[in-house]
C-alpha cells in the first residue's frame, strides 16, 4: 500500500526532470545528426565550442558583453508577448537604437562622457521605441499583422542603414562596408580592459529586467496587457484601453530594442556598420518563446544563447564549418521544446 | 517594342519561383494551415535543390531533393499545428531562423560553385507567335510547369468537389467533417502538398533564376511570398498575378535605378518592403470601407473584389475531431 502512494510522489520530480531534459537531449541527437552529416567530428566541434564560449577570460567575457543586448530585446519581447503580439520587428529597432545613437554622438562629438552616454541612451531608446511604436500603428490603425508591419521596417531599417554608411554619415573620402568613423573615445562606454565587456552595460539589462519582471508581475498595467494577451475582446470590453496599451507594449518593446542597440555601437563595435543588430532580436524572439515569457528564465536561457553563438565562431577558422551551426542548435532545441511540450499537452 | 517584349519575357521567367511558392502558401492557408517558414523553407530548398543537382549532375533530383525538404519542413508545421496543436506562428518562426541557419551550415561547399541550370527550351510553332510566342513560349521548362501550376491549381480548388473539401476544410471545419470529410487528414495532405511546391519554387530559384548557391541566397523572397497570398487574398490566380506584379516592380526597379544613379540604390532595395506595407495596409484597411461608400454600389463592389481577399475563416486555429 504504501509503495504505491510513495511512487507517484517519487516519480513526479523525476518526471519533471525527465519533460525538461528530453527536449536538450534530442535536440543534442539531432545536432549530432547533422554535424556527422558534414563528415565533421562531433568531438572535436563540441571541444572548440566549449573553448570558443569559455576558453578564456576574454572569451566568458564576451559571451557576458553578448548576452546584454540579447537579454534586453528578450526582456521587451516579454512586453509585447504578454499582449498576445509578435513583434518581429524588434530586429528594426535595434537597428533605429543604433542610428539613434550614432546620431546622438554625431550632434554632440565633443560632450564629456558623464554627458554625452546618457544622451546616447536616451537616443538610442527613442528611435527604437519609435520604430515600435510604428510597427503598432500600423497593426492597430491600419489592420497590418505586426509580422508583417514588422518585417518590411526591418528591411527598411537595414536599408537606412545602409543609406546613411554609404551617403550622408560615411567616412570622409571613403564609404565602406567598415561602417562609419569610430565613435570619439568620449563616446565609449568603459569596459574592464583587456575584456569587452561594459559593467555598466550590464548592469542597464539587469535594471530592465527587473523592471519588466516587476511591471508584469505587480502592477495593474501588468495584468491588463495580460488580458489582452489572453483575449483581446473581453479586455476591451472590461474597460482597459487596448489600442493605447498595444502600442506602449510596441514602443517600450522597441525602447529596450534601442537600447541594445545603443550598447551594440558604444560597447561592441564603437561606430554604426551595416550588420549592426548581429540577428540578436530574432534569436530574441527565441530566448523569450522558451522562457515561456517569464522574465526570470529570460536571463539563464539568454546566457545560454549568447555562450552557443559565440562558442560556434572558431569553428569556421579551426574546422573550416560555419557559425550558423550555433543557430542551428538554437533553432532545433527550442522546436524540440515546443514538440515535448505539445505531447505533453497530448498525454493529459 | 523587341525591348519591351524581352522585358515581359524575363519578368515572366523570373517571377516562376514566386509563383510556385505564393501558390503552394495559398494551398496550405486554404486548408486553415499558416505555414509561416517561407523564408528558410524556400532558402534551405533551395541549397538542397542545388547541391542535389550539382552532386547527382540530373536537375530533375535537384528539384525532386527540394519539394521533399519543403515537403518536410510542411510535416513539422502540420504535425506540431494540428497533431500538437501549438501554435503555428511559433513553430513557422523557429523553422524559418533554423532552415536558414541550417541552409547556411550545410551549404558551405556548395558556396559560388558553378553548376547545372535549366536549359530554355521554346515549344515550336507557338513560340513563333507574334508578340505572345515570345513572352511565353520561349521559355524553359520549369516556366511552362509554373503556367500550368497556376491552372491546375485555380481548376482544382474551384471546379472539383475535392478542391471545394479543401476550402470547406479551411473555412468551416465542423461543416466538413459533418459531411464526412477527415479534416486532419486533409490538412496534412494540403500542407505537405503546399511545402512540396514551396520547395520547388526554391529549386527554380537556384537552378533556372537565380543561379547557384550563396549565403542566404534568397532571403526575403519568403516573406515577400507570404504577403503575396495575403495580397492574392487566397485565390491561386490572384497570388500568381502578385508575383508577377512584383517581379515586375523588380524589374522596374533595376532599370529605374541604371536610369536614374543619383538616386541612392537603397531606395530600390527597401522598396519592395515598402510596398508590402503599404499594400496590406490598403487592401486590409477598413478606411477602405468609407472610400468605397462614396461610390456607386456596383463600382464598390467590383473594386471591393478586385483588391480584397477575406482570409479562410479557420485559418491558424485548431481542429478538435470528435
Amino acid at each position: 500500500m504504501a509503495s504505491t502512494s510513495i511512487a507517484p510522489q517519487l516519480s513526479r520530480p523525476l518526471n519533471r526532470l525527465a519533460l525538461a531534459t528530453l527536449p536538450i537531449i534530442l535536440a543534442l541527437l539531432v545536432t549530432l545528426i547533422i554535424i556527422v552529416l558534414v563528415g565533421a567530428p562531433p568531438l572535436a566541434v563540441l571541444q572548440r565550442m566549449v573553448e570558443g564560449a569559455f576558453g578564456d577570460d576574454v572569451r566568458r567575457a564576451d559571451v557576458i558583453a553578448a548576452w546584454v543586448p540579447l537579454t534586453l530585446c528578450s526582456v521587451g519581447l516579454l512586453l509585447t508577448f504578454t499582449a498576445g503580439l509578435w513583434n518581429i520587428g524588434i530586429e528594426g529597432q535595434i537597428v533605429l537604437g543604433a542610428i539613434g545613437a550614432t546620431w546622438v554622438v554625431r550632434t554632440f562629438p565633443s560632450l564629456p562622457a558623464p554627458l554625452l552616454l546618457p544622451l546616447v541612451l536616451l537616443g538610442a531608446a527613442l528611435f527604437g521605441a519609435a520604430w515600435g511604436w510604428l510597427a503598432g500603428v500600423l497593426k492597430v490603425y491600419g489592420n497590418v499583422h505586426e509580422i508583417f508591419g514588422g518585417l518590411g521596417l526591418n528591411f527598411v531599417a537595414i536599408g537606412l542603414t545602409n543609406y546613411l554608411i554609404f551617403g550622408p554619415w560615411s567616412q570622409p573620402g571613403r564609404a565602406t562596408v567598415s561602417g562609419t568613423e569610430p565613435y570619439p573615445p568620449n563616446a565609449w562606454l568603459p569596459t574592464l580592459e583587456p575584456l569587452r565587456v561594459s559593467p555598466a552595460a550590464v548592469a542597464l539589462s539587469l535594471v530592465v529586467l527587473l523592471i519588466v519582471y516587476f511591471s508584469l508581475r505587480g502592477t495593474t498595467w501588468g495584468l491588463q496587457l495580460k488580458a489582452i494577451g489572453h483575449n483581446i475582446r473581453s479586455a476591451f470590453l472590461l474597460g482597459i484601453h487596448t489600442q493605447r496599451n498595444m502600442l506602449l507594449a510596441f514602443a517600450l518593446c522597441g525602447a529596450c530594442a534601442g537600447l541594445a542597440g545603443a550598447v551594440q555601437t558604444t560597447v561592441t563595435y564603437h561606430r554604426l556598420i551595416p550588420a549592426i543588430s548581429s540577428g540578436y532580436g530574432y534569436l530574441a524572439i527565441l530566448v523569450a518563446l522558451l522562457s515561456a515569457f517569464r522574465a526570470v528564465w529570460v536571463a539563464p536561457i539568454a546566457f545560454v544563447f549568447a555562450a552557443l553563438s559565440l562558442g560556434s565562431r572558431p569553428l569556421q577558422i579551426e574546422l573550416n564549418l560555419d557559425s550558423s551551426l550555433g543557430g542551428v542548435i538554437q533553432g532545433v532545441l527550442v522546436l524540440m521544446v515546443v514538440i515535448v511540450q505539445g505531447f505533453r499537452k497530448r498525454v493529459r | 517594342m523587341d525591348t519591351l517584349i524581352r522585358l515581359l519575357a524575363s519578368i515572366v521567367a523570373d517571377s516562376s519561383p514566386l509563383v510556385f511558392a505564393v501558390i503552394g502558401e495559398t494551398i496550405s492557408e486554404k486548408a486553415g494551415v499558416i505555414n509561416l517558414s517561407l523564408d528558410g523553407s524556400l532558402m534551405l530548398a533551395a541549397m538542397v535543390g542545388f547541391a542535389a543537382a550539382y552532386t547527382t549532375g540530373d536537375l530533375t533530383i535537384g528539384f525532386i531533393a527540394a519539394m521533399i525538404v519543403g515537403a518536410l519542413v510542411a510535416l513539422l508545421v502540420a504535425f506540431a499545428g494540428i497533431t500538437l496543436k501549438q501554435d503555428q506562428v511559433a513553430v513557422g518562426f523557429i523553422l524559418t531562423l533554423l532552415c536558414t541557419d541550417l541552409s547556411s551550415f550545410l551549404g558551405t561547399p556548395f558556396v559560388r560553385v558553378p553548376g547545372p541550370q535549366v536549359t530554355p527550351s521554346p515549344i515550336p510553332m507557338l513560340s513563333e507567335v507574334p508578340v505572345i510566342g515570345p513572352i511565353l513560349f520561349n521559355q524553359n521548362l520549369v516556366t511552362y510547369l509554373s503556367f500550368i501550376t497556376i491552372v491546375v491549381a485555380w481548376s482544382f480548388m474551384f471546379k472539383t468537389q475535392q478542391g471545394l473539401m479543401l476550402q470547406g476544410v479551411g473555412e468551416r471545419p465542423e461543416a466538413a467533417f459533418a459531411r464526412g470529410a477527415s479534416v486532419q487528414r486533409l490538412r496534412y495532405l494540403y500542407t505537405l502538398l503546399g511545402g512540396a511546391l514551396v520547395g520547388f519554387g526554391g529549386a527554380a530559384f537556384s537552378l533556372s533564376v537565380k543561379l547557384g548557391w550563396s549565403y542566404h541566397h534568397t532571403q526575403g523572397f519568403g516573406w515577400i511570398a507570404l504577403a503575396i497570398v495575403i495580397f492574392g487574398g487566397w485565390h491561386p490566380v490572384r497570388a500568381a498575378f502578385g508575383a508577377y506584379l512584383f517581379g515586375a516592380l523588380q524589374t522596374l526597379g533595376s532599370n529605374l535605378q541604371s536610369e536614374f544613379t543619383s538616386v541612392p540604390i537603397q531606395l530600390f532595395q527597401v522598396a519592395p518592403f515598402a510596398l508590402m506595407i503599404l499594400v496590406l495596409l490598403i487592401t486590409n484597411n477598413a478606411g477602405l470601407d468609407r472610400l468605397l461608400a462614396y461610390l456607386p454600389r456596383d463600382v464598390a463592389r467590383i473594386i471591393d473584389r478586385i483588391i480584397r481577399g477575406r482570409a479562410p475563416v479557420a485559418l491558424g486555429t485548431n481542429f478538435q475531431q470528435e
